[in-house]
């Protein structure tokens, strides 16, 4: 397997976790349980993780396959929006009512939305 | 550190994006979060590379699965217990002297997800992806994978619909494996068909 790390433009890996982060797996997760409701097909799903990936390419990234679950929710958010299953306002809202229930929970308790404000404009200081 | 404890520093933005959306799903009723926990312990746990090689290996030894497999692959897969859940079709492609087969997916990283589990970090690189066709060669030379001048190369485009999985050649040598032995042999890159099967040792 030596020469395999001499080959730069290949990511390589071992037979590992096949997720990185929790994260990952969530995302994944939504994906595949969204699909299995019938909330959209698989072919519209890869069509549109085809489309995120492409914008992604022309963004710049190198795309070696570590950002692969970073276009993953990327094209979820997405779809989500275009099927009416959620919008990016409600997100990014909800994003921030998380972000404050980890800062308002003190360190060792479970983080619970309710911790956080109800995601108001403009509620948050960072 | 130098701040105290009575906060819990959040995670990072893309894991806080998405609890912002598993929330609203699941208080929607879109998500039931049992269904969610089940599909992540399957897919991280229980289904990987080793329900393709157990498909290979009952190839290698059972001359009626192989026919059935190479004929319709998604229902001879099925009769194992692994069966697809994006309904996509599954077909399986011989290795021969004469014929190497390549899979990748162009687009996006579309793969037997039932019988070699998520696929790994470089099949869904662009990389890969460009070179698998435009220069096959040398991506199996970069895998130590160095083939007869006289073996043709064919290299299959996964889609949504239609998936690969390659069935490599039963190595010189093992001759008196016995399936199981024979599965041991059997990795994940043999059945993406970016390296061949080899005997223990010989790697």
């Amino acid at each position: 397997m030596a020469q395999l790390a001499e080959s730069p433009s290949l990511p390589r890996d071992e037979e590992g976790p096949v997720f990185r982060e929790p994260w990952e797996a969530q995302a994944f997760g939504l994906t595949v349980a969204l699909h299995k409701k019938g909330l959209f097909s698989w072919e519209e799903w890869t069509a549109q993780l085809s489309m995120e990936i492409a914008r992604a390419q022309r963004q710049g990234d190198a795309d070696l396959g570590d950002s692969y679950y970073r276009h993953w929710l990327a094209a979820l958010e997405a779809l989500s929006n275009r099927k009416g299953l959620s919008n990016s306002d409600e997100l990014a809202s909800r994003t921030r009512q998380w972000r404050e229930a980890y800062l308002n929970t003190p360190h060792g308790r479970a983080v619970e939305l309710s911790a956080g404000l109800d995601g108001r404009r403009g509620s948050s200081e960072d | 550190m130098s701040h105290d404890h009575d906060h819990t520093d959040p995670p990072a933005d893309i894991a806080l994006r998405v609890k912002a959306l598993e929330s609203l799903l699941v208080e929607k009723g879109l998500v039931n979060p049992a269904a969610l926990d089940a599909i992540i312990e399957t897919y991280e746990h229980r289904v990987g590379p080793r329900n393709g090689a157990r498909v290979v290996a009952r190839a290698w030894t059972d001359p009626e699965f192989k026919a059935a497999l190479l004929e319709d692959a998604s229902a001879a897969v099925a009769e194992l217990g692994y069966e697809g859940r994006q309904g996509e079709h599954l077909q399986v492609v011989e290795n021969t002297p004469e014929l190497h087969n390549l899979v990748v997916c162009t687009l996006c990283s579309c793969y037997p997800w039932t019988v070699l589990g998520l696929p790994p970090v470089w099949y869904k690189s662009a990389p890969y992806r460009a070179r698998a066709v435009s220069e096959p060669h040398s991506v199996l030379a970069e895998f130590g994978t160095h083939l007869p001048a006289s073996t043709r190369i064919q290299v299959w485009d996964s889609t949504s619909e239609m998936r690969y999985l390659v069935l490599p050649m039963r190595p010189a040598g093992a001759e008196d494996f016995d399936e199981e032995a024979l599965q041991s042999l059997v990795t994940r890159n043999a059945m993406i068909g970016v390296e061949q099967v080899s005997m223990p040792g010989r790697g």
